[in-house]
């Protein structure tokens, strides 16, 4: 093992650790850097590498540090540093070529494990910078010392690498996708997922507010409606208990009773992973894909918590009534209020009781009218946190609206509920898409009125009505925290451009599944497309490429004479331009030698071109590598 | 195989001060399988560096020293009737060895030196109807005085062009002699110098040598030179086939002397002088300038 061979193996997996960082604890990353540079402290003072006696408490030690920190040796995040730590000290004791290899390999298993962390466009672009440099190491070991220069190693690596490139894009494209994941994500890697929380709370919502983000994308078949349209319906609370709302349970949905008043919105939503089971829609949903199911109070939900990045159609109309009467046991649950508590609120409301629904539901807009004002950060509440809110403080965010109005609605014996999700939304102009963030998220009331069926009154509107019309940052003051995203900025092209460019590759390559392949295939194919379809346009296709390649490989050993002599004809007359001209009687070597010594800056350089050229030219070698590896030092040559 | 190479050359040197470039050509010729022409003046060293190549090398070694009364059956050996077997008895001359030193050749008659030089390129024997092969390897180094001295024979150029190769010894440089006259005569040390090779290990490096990759640039760099030599005005006659294969073996020997396993036209540049200068005459007479044939062809 010589030390530029080590050096390659050291700086990949150095490379891997930088691009783990982010995902895994600080004293991994900092243990693990620490055994590869003891590695490499040890092979440069010509040390052997530790007693296994020595090596093994310490491995125990980390394990220990792993199950401390992530509570298990099982898991995503355990496991990976686990892994990393173990791998580290593979290379500790490593000593032969087929150790190391072995650590190589396990270095680009170690590369894949950081898609289980993130699967974004920027992380597998920085995935390439590990895969070359593994590619780079597993070449120098497999080179006889003293082996090529680093950018020619380089440069060999980056071409194995592009030659594999059009096979990889091949079966991506090509390979029958599977109809699910091939293996489940463990539980733990959706931990930290933020979204709706499935119960409101005063701050529930307003903590959301200050994360940019995203939440959802949507594209909408032809013009998207207006933003102040824009309620994307989520969980519907219906139970109260004095400060939490929340819904117990609710029904599948048996048939839809809305009728549209006028034309739906036909629209994609792709739904970034949140752990929960609901589906945003856009209120009210009258047609949705089979992904999920509705239930009785419109909410679309999956069957499964969604840990993966997922999209769906839905078609919703704006303006709708409901040709159903509402059964005795919504009814009740709708006007149920806790027991005792908020009693001034309670009296409130109780005396706006001899009114028609339409008139309460006015009188509780007005309230909020005047005098109320918004805010992300709404002073404390005691208990009673709907009196306080009601007739003390009178600042609040979204929540405390909803909340205090739904409350006020079921004190006067208007069926009332509590419905969150998330309001607005920004067009990218780039993509043409809509992005909804988790500081986007909402909440507002319905109520139900006879022969109207339940419908959407959003008490946040009446006291700031810049929060539904151009969104939340224009509802606040510059002083209140928000992600720095959502307020207009000198980069916001900049960052919308990004943005579409990350949603193509959600839609496009992470999105890529059963349904799309096949959808696209048959695109191209003009005819519905089966599996043997593309098993046959596989191979076909993959014998093309391995053909063309293998062509290209293969060229210059086609007339490499020819390329070996026209190298060094070309390496002459960069000599020749910078003074130096070969005598006709004088061999290589020894012209080689003249030239070392007259540019000695690049002794290295020349000695490398003489050693590749003999052999090539006189030692009957035919190896299209080396020609082209001569031809790369010729072309990089500089006589200085 | 280098390290062997190696230990001979760094062996002779420690006997033969001063004259690396010498040993290495001899060495060349010998891993060329072929024969060695010292000339020089008398008391040069040449004798020294035949025994000591002799004595590193592991080989038989005999010496022959060459008189105007030398008789061919005194090197090649004579049949003598036997009495009791009643039959012709073989007794093998001094020719039955590994290197033959045939000191001072162009002090014997050419009849003499003809039997010898016959032998040399046959590797074998004809007498009276037997044919007798000799012992492999085989390498003749004969000294030679100038033939403007007094007394001599000198070898036709058809003989010359027997030996491989001719080298010259030259005068050592002040310091090598400083050390030559006090420590004495390195030939003494002689006896304290242990093998680093033998017979068969010759055979060995020869036959790699045999080896050694002669690419098609370097043959037409060498036919370049055969044909420089047959056309240009300032040689007599040109080289003959027999010097090209020389040439090549020679170049073979050399690059992998240098360790590599194919030749390079350094390789021929470094053994052409003492290959191709005794094969050649001068058109204006006098001593052929080999530096002048190497200047007139390009290397390809």
């Amino acid at each position: 093992m010589i030390i530029i061979q080590l050096r390659w193996v050291l700086s990949s997996l150095g490379l891997i650790l930088a691009l783990h960082a982010p995902y895994q604890a600080t004293w991994v990353i900092v243990a693990a850097a620490l055994l590869l540079a003891w590695r490499y402290w040890l092979a440069i003072n010509q040390k052997k590498p530790p007693n296994s006696l020595l090596l093994f408490p310490l491995i125990l030690l980390c394990a220990i540090g792993v199950l401390f920190t992530y509570g298990g040796l099982a898991g995503r995040d355990a496991s990976t540093a686990l892994f990393t730590l173990l791998l580290m000290f593979k290379v500790m004791e490593s000593k032969s070529l087929r150790d190391f290899t072995l650590v190589v390999l396990l270095g680009y298993f170690l590369t894949i494990c950081t898609f289980l962390f993130s699967q974004a466009l920027l992380v597998a672009v920085l995935t390439i910078a590990p895969l070359l440099a593994l590619t780079c190491a597993l070449i120098a070991l497999n080179q006889k010392n003293p082996g090529p220069h680093s950018d020619a190693l380089i440069s060999m690596g980056g071409n194995l690498i592009s030659q594999a490139l059009p096979v990889m894009l091949l079966l991506f494209v090509l390979f029958p996708r599977a109809p699910g994941p091939l293996w489940g994500v463990p539980k733990d890697a959706t931990r930290g997922m933020t979204g709706l929380s499935g119960e409101m709370k005063p701050g529930s919502i307003s903590n959301l507010s200050v994360s940019d983000a995203v939440a959802f994308r949507v594209t909408f078949q032809g013009n998207p409606p207006h933003p102040s349209q824009l309620y994307w319906r989520g969980p519907v609370l219906w139970d109260f208990n004095g400060q939490v709302w929340s819904a117990n349970y609710t029904y599948p949905a048996l048939s839809s009773n809305l009728i549209a008043d006028t034309t739906p919105f036909n629209y994609t939503v792709t739904l970034e992973p949140h752990n929960k089971t609901w589906l945003l829609v856009l209120d009210m949903p009258i047609k949705t894909s089979s992904a999920g199911f509705m239930t009785q109070d419109y909410q679309y939900q999956s069957r499964q918590p969604i840990r993966t990045r997922m999209r769906y159609d839905a078609t919703s109309v704006l303006r709708y009534h409901e040709v159903t009467t509402l059964d005795e046991e919504s009814r009740n649950r709708a006007l149920r209020l806790p027991e005792f508590g908020n009693q001034q609120a309670r009296e409130l409301g109780e005396s706006w009781a001899n009114e028609t629904p339409n008139n309460i539901v006015q009188k509780g807009l007005s309230l909020f009218a005047k005098d109320f004002s918004y805010t992300l950060t709404p002073p404390p509440l005691g208990a009673s946190a709907i009196d306080g809110f009601l007739f003390n403080t009178k600042k609040g965010f979204c929540e405390h609206y909803a909340s205090s109005f739904v409350f006020l609605m079921r004190a006067a014996g208007v069926p009332a509920r509590v419905v969150t999700g998330y309001q607005g939304g920004e067009l990218n102009p780039v993509g043409d898409y809509m992005i909804i963030r988790q500081a986007d998220a909402h909440a507002w009331a319905e109520v139900w009125l006879d022969g109207q069926g339940w419908v959407r009154v959003d008490p946040t509107s009446a006291v700031s009505p810049a929060r539904i019309q151009s969104g939340i940052a224009s509802a606040l003051p510059a002083s209140e925290p928000l992600p720095a995203l959502s307020r207009p900025s000198p980069f916001k092209r900049l960052q919308l451009s990004w943005d579409s460019v990350n949603n193509g590759w959600n839609q496009w390559v992470l999105g890529y599944n059963q349904q799309r392949q096949t959808a696209f295939l048959s695109k191209i194919a003009g005819s519905k497309v089966t599996r043997g379809d593309m098993a046959l346009w596989l191979s076909v296709l993959l014998m093309v490429i391995v053909c063309a390649i293998a062509l290209w490989v293969l060229r210059p050993t086609l007339n490499s004479h020819d390329a070996i002599q026209t190298a060094w004809l070309k390496f002459q007359a960069k000599l020749a331009r910078a003074g130096l001209q070969r005598q006709p009687a004088e061999g290589p070597l020894d012209f080689a030698v003249r030239a070392a010594q007259t540019f000695p800056a690049c002794h290295d350089l020349i000695d490398s071109i003489v050693e590749l050229y003999l052999p090539l030219r006189y030692g009957g070698i035919r190896d299209a590598s080396k020609v082209g590896q001569l031809q790369a030092y010729v072309n990089k040559f500089k006589a200085r | 195989m280098q390290t062997t190479i190696n230990d001979i050359i760094r062996l002779s040197n420690s006997v033969i001060l001063g004259k690396e470039p010498q040993i290495r050509l001899s060495l060349a010729c010998i891993l060329a399988r072929g024969h060695l022409l010292i000339e020089d003046l008398p008391g040069m060293g040449k004798t020294t560096l035949a025994h000591t190549l002799a004595q590193v090398l592991g080989l038989e070694f005999r010496r022959v020293q060459f008189t105007s009364d030398l008789l061919p059956a005194d090197i090649l050996g004579v049949s003598v009737y036997d009495r009791n077997a009643a039959s012709f008895k073989f007794h093998p001359g001094a020719i039955f060895t590994n290197v033959l030193l045939a000191d001072e050749i162009n002090r014997a008659t050419p009849k003499t030196q003809s039997a010898l030089l016959e032998v040399m390129e046959e590797r074998q024997m004809t007498t009276e109807g037997e044919t007798r092969k000799l012992p492999e390897p085989f390498c003749v180094i004969a000294t030679q005085n100038p033939a403007t001295h007094i007394g001599t024979f000198p070898l036709p150029e058809s003989q010359m062009d027997r030996f491989l190769m001719r080298i010259k010894l030259g005068y050592p440089d002040a310091r090598s002699e400083r050390t030559l006259l006090t420590n004495g005569n390195g030939r003494e040390h002689l006896v304290n110098i242990s093998p680093v090779t033998d017979a068969a290990g010759l055979i060995a490096l020869q036959q790699t040598v045999s080896r050694v990759t002669v690419a098609d640039a370097l043959l037409d760099y060498l036919q370049a030179l055969l044909d420089f030599s047959r056309s240009s005005p300032q040689f007599e006659a040109g080289l003959s086939p027999r010097a090209g294969l020389a040439l090549k073996q020679c170049a073979q020997a050399w690059a992998l002397m240098e360790g590599r396993d194919y030749a390079i036209p350094e390789d021929l540049q470094a053994i052409l002088p003492s290959v191709a200068a005794h094969r050649l005459r001068s058109a204006s007479g006098g001593e052929v300038d080999a530096a002048s044939l190497l200047a007139g062809v390009a290397v390809p």
